[in-house]
């Protein structure tokens, strides 16, 4: 369980997935913050205001997934490195995941990479499909990467 | 020699950054001193994004929000002297006091003084914690961020709260492996998106496990660690050994008082607070009406909590000084709000707790 060591069950994830209608449309955030921690940047981050606290600042994130985009400027704003983008449109039977990662080297555009899940364990070799690194996002490059369709809510990290 | 300011500041962390342009933009002749070659306390080291507000830097990086501070300061230079490498070393009658730079002792008269020196590292009980090789967290992180020295190749992490989660990632950005991170408790203590962040980079969590004792002679080889139990006690037959050659304590601070037991301030024991803490009233001032207390030195907290103490601590001891300002009550308020709805929500209770107790104590509710 997260509380104890740090990986969210599938069980824990469920409440913050995205219906299977709306994957069907394009890529949409997931928001993996299931915590009340005083933290609000990403609220701040959305263009389209799809992130809300109902309670203040110390509440959860809630992501209204019919207003949200899938444009990822939330990505490197959450200090917790807790947003991802996923794309299950991308081809057939693959899809991809767009994820922060603060270290070097950074990746490039067409590299292989190592995958890793949730406990840091490999899944296997993926391509990197685009990088987002501008002085504004101030060292946290925006990474995405072609994974599998079945492994886009498994593939967390990756290794260069 | 002898110096004379109307505020005199201790400890140019975030708190005391914050209490120093406070008091000197609302208009009051400031020293601040720190002990050590540059200030921003804890902040110069600090490379992750920090939590909070976006309205009050959060999203920034430590190291920037320090930045940020220094900038703050520059802009009150006329009225504001800054004296790195300096420490306050004790507080006499009259309102004096003596710091010490590199070779000089001096003296310093003062109307109001905000003494805001921070915390020192708790430490940890069990074999061979003394070999060379077995660090703070904070004294790993000053040799890794200030000084760009590895403290080790493989190290051990004692602690999960904020501190000892955020060091492990900070080490990895480094190219350190972190070989496991230990937890007396059942759960996570720190920020569970910090413990996320690591785990899936591949640091295993070992909740309900201590460190029996350090392996080596000349310095660290490995750790024996072992399941404790609810009262954690250790569980026979669990031990385990892992090599690593470095361990790094991330097991709490408790709040540096010296100078407030100096000054004759009352003390008060808040555990949730890191242990002994002036007591101080709302303003921040202690027992002693001319000693006001801001950051980590007050129950330890975090950054963002210490600036807004800091700003209310300023601008009360401006007050002190040349009487009652609106402007200075704007500063304040806003101050309050933000830090109440920092402290709310669950992860906040501990502090709330504390704080309320202080208060209480104080006369305060």
């Amino acid at each position: 369980m997260l509380k104890n060591d740090g990986i969210i069950t599938p069980e824990e994830l469920t409440p913050v997935l995205p219906p299977l209608a709306r994957l069907e449309k394009g890529p949409v955030a997931i928001i993996e913050c299931l915590q009340d921690i005083p933290c609000d940047p990403c609220v701040s981050a959305c263009p389209t205001k799809a992130i809300k606290m109902k309670e203040g600042i110390t509440d959860k994130p809630l992501l209204d997934f019919a207003a949200c985009t899938g444009c990822g400027l939330c990505i490197p704003k959450c200090p917790g490195l807790a947003i991802f983008v996923i794309n299950m449109k991308h081809t057939a039977g693959m899809a991809t995941v767009s994820m922060s990662h603060e270290l070097l080297p950074v990746p490039e555009k067409g590299q292989e990479v190592t995958a890793l899940d949730r406990a840091g364990k490999v899944v296997g070799k993926v391509k990197v499909v685009r990088v987002i690194n501008p002085p504004a996002y101030d060292r946290t490059a925006v990474v995405t990467v072609e994974v599998p369709a079945d492994q886009v809510n498994n593939i967390r990290a990756i290794r260069v | 020699m002898s110096r004379n300011t109307e505020v005199f500041v201790i400890g140019g962390g975030p708190a005391g950054l914050s209490a120093a342009h406070v008091a000197a933009k609302l208009g009051a002749k400031t020293l601040l001193v720190d002990d050590s070659a540059r200030v921003g306390g804890q902040l110069i080291k600090q490379t992750h994004r920090f939590f909070g507000s976006s309205n009050r830097d959060a999203g920034i990086r430590g190291i920037t929000i320090a930045d940020k501070l220094q900038q703050d300061i520059s802009e009150v230079a006329d009225r504001l002297t800054v004296l790195e490498n300096t420490a306050a070393v004790g507080f006499y009658h009259n309102k004096e006091a003596g710091i010490l730079s590199q070779n000089a002792y001096e003296r310093v008269t003062y109307q109001a003084a905000i003494v805001c020196t921070g915390a020192t590292e708790n430490s940890l009980t069990f074999e061979n914690n003394d070999l060379p090789g077995i660090y703070g967290a904070g004294g790993v992180q000053t040799l890794m961020n200030v000084h760009g020295i590895k403290p080790g190749q493989k190290i051990l992490m004692v602690g999960s709260g904020n501190i000892g989660l955020i060091v492990s990632y900070q080490l990895i950005q480094a190219g350190v492996e972190v070989v496991g991170l230990v937890e007396g408790m059942p759960t996570i203590g720190g920020y569970l998106v910090h413990a996320s962040k690591i785990r899936r980079l591949g640091v295993p969590i070992h909740t309900s496990h201590t460190i029996l004792k350090a392996l080596g002679t000349e310095g660290v080889e490995g750790a024996v660690l072992c399941r404790v139990d609810e009262k954690f006690q250790p569980v026979p037959n669990t031990e385990f050994e892992i090599k690593c050659d470095c361990i790094c304590l991330a097991v709490g601070l408790t709040p540096l008082i010296d100078l407030f037991q100096q000054a004759q301030c009352r003390m008060v024991h808040v555990g949730e607070l890191g242990g002994l803490v002036p007591l101080h009233d709302s303003s921040m001032r202690t027992t002693n009406p001319d000693i006001f207390v801001a950051g980590d030195a007050s129950g330890i907290e975090e950054a963002t909590t210490a600036i807004l103490a800091g700003r209310i601590a300023g601008a009360r001891a401006y007050e002190t000084i040349h009487g009652k300002s609106a402007d200075a009550d704007a500063i304040v308020a806003e101050a309050r709000e933000e830090l109440r709805t920092l402290r709310s929500g669950s992860t906040g209770e501990r502090i709330r707790w504390g704080r309320e107790r202080v208060l209480k104590e104080a006369g305060e509710c």
